[in-house]
């Protein structure tokens, strides 16, 4: 509880010091994504059409995960079936926009499923109710029955993108360690989610402690550490065939926390020699390796800018755990971190803007964001053990790992807005921590 | 750690002597040619057999502590230290792997470096008291593997550890 009280504190301190944001009541159906949203935006979404017989639950189930997409962001609020006064039961009938205007749904979806020899297609209208116009053109998706949930997120991205101006993040997928047991025997597996945490399938089997994994920007290959081998080594796995192999075998060294660079060839990752971490970057093709950083301390959690120019990173070189920026071929690093506390865990947001972090100070841990040269520090989140954020590929909001305290203590998944509302937990099957988000689909 | 030595001890008594996987990091994995030897009314391999690597774990003390954040030795650690270094020196078919190990406060990727030099640490004393390197390799779990549970200071010291796990010898 004095976790919640502080965090939505940190939050509310931050919302009125910053200009906020607007839903604009004239004009065009338009949120504009400042830094926050106060007052989320209502909209409708009617069960689907279902125009074939086979297709009647699914029609209904697709509405419902749109609107669990779009009101899980906290930019939307859905006015609730029961205060409709119009039904939709043909999609190509004219839309009552005084039913929508009188509850005031602002935006309303429209949509209709069919099915034909296996296949299914998903079509949709978005709607400005108050300026009575279709909001862009309606569009359709087909694919297999089982496919739904990623019909029904890509639906939900294009609502999301038609009203904000950005992309969405709903038709993405996360790759995180999924834990089981108690903490001095904690069995950990990679698995893969959507990223509300639906259609989970595990990657490895349990057997080895493994560690971090980071998805290739494209989402085809993960990096992960993995003691396989009785040491700590970085492996590479193709999600597709579930194909691993050691990237970094040397012997009677350990490897870890890797990441790739943007152009997916190259890796970064922490290589210990002795009682010293030093960061390395491999190619991935030839094997080739090179030294990035040679400080006799702990240099570690490498992360590139998304032009695969620069590297942030963490180092103890001052002392305690700071934040670093570097050029990709290494060299000089210049820190950027000088508030109170630790600071660890960097990853670059994928508009380049910023960067996220973990940082501990007072015996709390906080996830927060920052501008490139450390100006801007923003805190999210406070608990007893907040660790290891990931962007959402819209950057717009942050999945991390939330520990909880003391002997029964276990570990989910959260996601965050980067203006510090809308904190949430993703549902996953077991206990789950190190995510890592991949790309829109 | 305790289980370690129940198999250790189970496989004595079973009188078993097949060399597990010399090469490899497995903790209980015990070379029992070794261990046996006129042990007169000691129970070969047994935790009163000063040749075991029981006793050593036991007895001799197979840990050492150490401060938030730090990887140094106390002089109570060296003390420990100097203990495994008279027992390897003495046992010298064994080999040892380090582990070192953080406590939970402190980010994943950080901890495993934190770990790995508490065990190198733990290394570079035993090399430098006369323990041939190459018979000691290092590992870091960093806070993977804590053996108290509890999310506050008495737990948190005892997870801070650097400990020796004596594994077969290579020419067992």
């Amino acid at each position: 509880m004095k976790q919640f009280v502080a965090s939505l504190l940190a939050v509310m301190v931050w919302a009125v010091s910053t200009p906020g944001v607007a839903l604009a009541q004239n004009g065009p159906l338009r949120i504009e994504i400042t830094e926050g949203v106060i007052e989320p935006l209502p909209y409708a979404v009617p069960d689907f059409v279902g125009e074939t017989a086979a297709a009647q639950q699914l029609a209904q189930q697709i509405a419902r995960v749109v609107a669990e997409d779009l009101t899980g962001t906290g930019l939307f609020r859905e006015v609730p079936r029961e205060a409709h006064i119009s039904q939709i039961t043909s999609f190509g009938s004219p839309v009552q926009f005084a039913d929508w205007k009188a509850i005031n749904a602002q935006a309303l979806i429209t949509g209709a499923v069919s099915s034909e020899g296996g296949r299914i297609v998903v079509k949709f209208r978005v709607w400005d109710v108050f300026a009575g116009t279709e909001l862009g053109e309606g569009m359709q998706f087909a694919g297999t029955p089982d496919g739904w949930r990623r019909m029904a997120h890509k639906v939900a991205d294009q609502v999301y993108s038609r009203i904000t101006g950005e992309s969405g993040y709903f038709d993405s997928r996360v790759v995180f360690v999924s834990e089981s047991g108690p903490k001095d025997q904690r069995a950990k597996r990679l698995a893969v989610m959507d990223y509300d945490g639906a259609n989970v399938q595990y990657l490895t089997g349990g057997n080895a402690l493994v560690l971090a994994p980071r998805f290739s920007e494209n989402g085809q290959r993960v990096l992960y550490t993995s003691y396989e081998t009785g040491m700590p080594r970085v492996h590479v796995l193709e999600v597709g065939t579930v194909q691993s192999r050691i990237l970094q075998g040397q012997d009677g060294v350990m490897s870890f926390a890797p990441r790739f660079a943007p152009n997916g060839q190259t890796v970064v990752y922490s290589l210990t020699q002795g009682s010293n971490t030093d960061i390395w970057a491999m190619d991935i093709g030839s094997g080739g390796t090179r030294q990035l950083t040679s400080a006799p301390s702990i240099e570690t959690a490498p992360s590139y800018s998304p032009d695969g120019s620069q590297i942030v990173f963490e180092s103890d070189r001052s002392g305690t755990q700071q934040l670093y920026v570097m050029s990709a071929s290494g060299g000089e690093a210049r820190r950027i971190s000088f508030g109170q506390g630790r600071y660890s865990t960097p990853v670059w947001s994928p508009r380049g803007d910023m960067i996220a972090f973990t940082k501990q100070n007072a015996g709390r841990f906080h996830i927060g964001v920052m501008r490139t040269d450390g100006s801007e520090e923003r805190l999210l989140t406070a608990s007893f053990l907040d660790e290891g954020p990931t962007w959402a590929p819209n950057g717009r909001v942050i999945m991390f790992a939330r520990e909880t305290q003391g002997a029964q203590g276990s570990s989910s998944l959260y996601t965050v807005d980067i203006s510090g509302r809308n904190l949430k937990r993703v549902r996953t099957p077991e206990g789950a921590s190190d995510p890592s988000w991949g790309p829109l689909q | 750690m305790r289980l370690t030595a129940k198999i250790t001890m189970l496989i004595a008594v079973l009188a078993v002597s097949a060399c597990t996987n010399a090469n490899r990091f497995d903790n209980g994995a015990v070379d029992l040619n070794a261990a046996t030897g006129n042990a007169g009314g000691i129970l070969p391999g047994s935790a009163s057999d000063p040749r075991s690597p029981a006793y050593f774990q036991q007895t001799v003390g197979d840990r050492v502590l150490f401060a938030v954040d730090q990887s140094s030795l106390s002089p109570e650690a060296r003390a420990t230290l100097d203990g495994q270094v008279q027992w390897l020196l003495t046992n010298s078919d064994y080999n040892a792997v380090i582990e070192g190990h953080a406590d939970e406060q402190g980010t994943r990727a950080y901890n495993l470096a934190l770990g790995a030099r508490r065990a190198n640490a733990v290394m570079e004393y035993l090399v430098a008291q006369g323990i041939p390197s190459n018979r000691l390799r290092f590992v870091s779990f960093g806070k993977e593997r804590p053996i108290e549970l509890c999310s506050e200071e008495a737990c948190y010291a005892k997870n801070r550890r650097a400990v020796t796990i004596i594994s077969a010898g290579l020419t067992g």
